[in-house]
């Protein structure tokens, strides 16, 4: 049975199961999202109103064996940078809508009646779309729960907490995880635009798949056992990040005086010692807890962990850099537990790690809290947040709105979108991908901290201009490129090094489909891609002038480096020159 | 000792099991980080290095201690 695309109209509640078109057959993932998107969203409707649509997509390779292959997409037009966004996340999703034949699912359209929110549930032969009253004004694993209770452990859930029933722009659409726990859709508020479609939770059977077929099983047994070879024998993906997990980073970026602190005032923090991936590992050796947990099935790198309190008690999974970040050097929390608190809570209310945490970073310039007052961020986050109050609504709608609210300069956004753990000034590869990416700040687009700071890829001096802004078109056309085949960004560190890993999963993506691509086709697909979202966001009416940095970096130093941001508008706007 | 240098030495992730997070030692004048790397005896064989920082900037393997600077010795790591 070919691959269909499910397509969900919410403004009467009905849903089409429709062929591939053509042009659409050779792509997945972001590629996919994002010509959808384009084709089908006016771009300058309005993200939360009736013309915005959402587009769930696995990628070309998800639902395979091949490893790490479990991500899915998400496009749509983001409410909080007004362009074109494209979230992908781990979880159960992918491999499951990939094996259910789910080429997409499409969702457009506000219903009539607007008193309750829907629960969709998506099988082989339709979509059954019905009212869940009783879950309106519960949160993640509050649905979670039912949903395993109603159907089954494996079945496939994407959910929403009251930060998205209310539209917040820091709100994400959190994915089931292999072990119950749940992963993000993360960045953009796009749980705000699952909440105005008003739907509280989508779920995907996942008794009546099929394996995904392939159009030469050998060929691609061959390719994938080399390429699981290259994500094993990387000293990255291999040994580093299962040891320690993303927040190994927080040492060698707070070093090169890169991590920004106390609201992006410094490029180092004083608690870096406090809440290293050291530390954490220590902590998770001597409490029980594991080092190791994967993020969706077949992942082999194994980068995510479970992380217990000092009494041997789960406190959280899934804690990254950037939550550890955000709260601890970011806002000046010195206590990973109480991080990890925090963590848990906004797993719970699906906000987003980066927005939230950078919003409360600025709330510290304000009289709403204290730096480093976690106790107060966990209430605010709990009574506040939760419950929708204006003081809940002020920090719910992001960073940006928040600076401008109390009249602040020091706003560390990019089309309305918080920077996240990497200062532009001092890792300037990075700052290039913040301000050119139509994703708005985002680290994932382009990730020149590879070859600035970790010596992936080789070296670019991280406090010179030169080459950055190559480096970051590169890497942004790769990602795009990988962001389509289901593949984890990690897949990047040992693709930087080792000249095995790439053509091997160019490979498997032809075993998979009997299909010719060069390493050509792959970079020109990354081009289109991103030419296609920059396209939708020149229409939608964002400019070059907002591909830039916040003023305050252009003529304020960053201690210890003190770098400042230098690069000229042309200098930036010679990225789109490909 | 007018011959010598002070190198504070950070080492960090695998570097630390069994060694150090931070220590200060002595080097002869004009000694480069391979001698500090000989000197401490990582398993370089297991954890090649990833990256090496002197105050904060990147910097090879032959590079010239002077004194009084900070050395950061870190295995591959990466993570986003």
């Amino acid at each position: 049975m070919a691959d269909k695309v499910y397509r969900v109209n919410m403004s009467n509640l009905s849903y089409k199961i429709e062929e591939v078109p053509a042009n659409w057959m050779g792509l997945g993932g972001r590629g996919l999202t994002s010509t959808v998107i384009a084709e089908e969203v006016d771009p300058e409707c309005h993200p939360l109103g009736p013309n915005n649509k959402m587009v769930f997509a696995p990628g070309l390779l998800s639902g395979t064996t091949a490893a790490n292959s479990g991500r899915n997409s998400l496009g749509t037009k983001s409410p909080l940078t007004g362009g074109i966004k494209e979230s992908n996340v781990g979880g159960t999703m992918a491999g499951i809508m990939a094996k259910l034949g789910v080429k997409a699912l499409i969702i457009e359209g506000i219903p009539e009646d607007d008193s309750t929110f829907y629960h969709l549930h998506v099988t082989k032969d339709k979509v059954l779309i019905e009212a869940v009253p009783e879950l309106v004004g519960k949160d993640n694993f509050f649905v979670l729960d039912a949903m395993e209770e109603k159907y089954n452990k494996k079945v496939a859930v994407m959910t929403i907490g009251r930060p998205g029933e209310m539209k917040m722009l820091i709100s994400n659409i959190s994915v089931r995880d292999p072990k119950g726990k749940l992963r993000s859709h993360g960045r953009g508020g796009v749980g705000a635009v699952m909440g105005s479609k008003k739907i509280k939770c989508i779920t995907v059977d996942a008794e009546n798949y099929k394996e995904v077929t392939y159009a030469d099983s050998v060929k691609f047994k061959e390719a994938s056992k080399v390429f699981t070879k290259a994500l094993q024998e990387n000293p990255i993906s291999g040994e580093g990040l299962p040891a320690f997990g993303t927040n190994v980073l927080v040492n060698i970026i707070n070093e090169a005086g890169g991590l920004p602190s106390h609201n992006f005032r410094t490029g180092n923090s004083e608690n870096a010692e406090a809440i290293c991936g050291e530390t954490m590992a220590e902590n998770i050796k001597e409490r029980g807890g594991s080092t190791t947990h994967g993020c969706h099935a077949g992942c082999v790198i194994q980068c995510s962990q479970t992380y217990n309190d000092e009494e041997g008690n789960y406190l959280t999974s899934g804690f990254e850099y950037e939550m550890i970040w955000a709260f601890g050097a970011n806002f000046g929390i010195s206590n990973l537990d109480q991080i990890a608190k925090i963590d848990a809570l906004m797993d719970d209310l699906g906000v987003d790690a980066i927005e939230t945490g950078v919003t409360f970073g600025v709330a510290a310039d304000t009289d709403l809290i204290d730096f480093g007052d976690g106790a107060e961020a966990y209430r605010i986050l709990k009574e506040e947040v939760a419950n929708g109050t204006p003081i809940g609504r002020i920090i719910g709608g992001a960073a940006g709105n928040l600076g401008k609210l109390y009249g602040l300069v020091r706003v560390p956004v990019v089309k309305n979108q918080s920077i996240p753990a990497y200062e532009p000034r001092a890792i300037k590869g990075q700052g290039i991908t913040y301000v050119t990416t139509p994703m708005g700040a985002d680290h994932t687009a382009g990730y020149a901290v590879a070859t600035n700071i970790l010596n992936s890829g080789g070296h670019i001096d991280p406090l010179q201009k030169e080459g950055q802004v190559a480096l970051s078109r590169n890497l942004q056309i790769a990602s795009a490129a990988v962001d389509s085949t289901g593949m984890c960004i990690f897949v990047a560190f040992p693709a930087l090094d080792d000249p095995k890993c790439l053509p091997a999963l160019i490979d498997m993506i032809n075993a998979r489909f009997g299909i010719n691509l060069s390493a050509d086709d792959v970079t020109n697909l990354g081009v289109n891609i991103l030419k296609t979202e920059h396209e939708f966001n020149l229409k939608a009416g964002l400019t070059s002038a907002d591909d830039r940095i916040p003023e305050f970096m252009k003529y304020e130093t960053l201690p210890p480096t003190n770098a400042i941001w230098d690069f000229t508008n042309e200098e930036i706007d010679e990225f789109w020159n490909f | 000792m007018p011959d010598m240098i002070s190198v504070t030495i950070k080492l960090f992730a695998q570097y630390r099991e069994g060694k150090f997070k931070i220590d200060k030692r002595f080097y002869a004048k004009d000694s480069t980080i391979s001698d500090v790397l000989e000197d401490i005896g990582l398993d370089l064989g297991k954890f090649p290095i990833g990256v090496l920082m002197v105050n904060g900037r990147h910097v090879e393997e032959d590079f010239v201690l002077q004194d009084e600077q900070m050395l950061a010795i870190f295995p591959k790591v990466g993570g986003g």
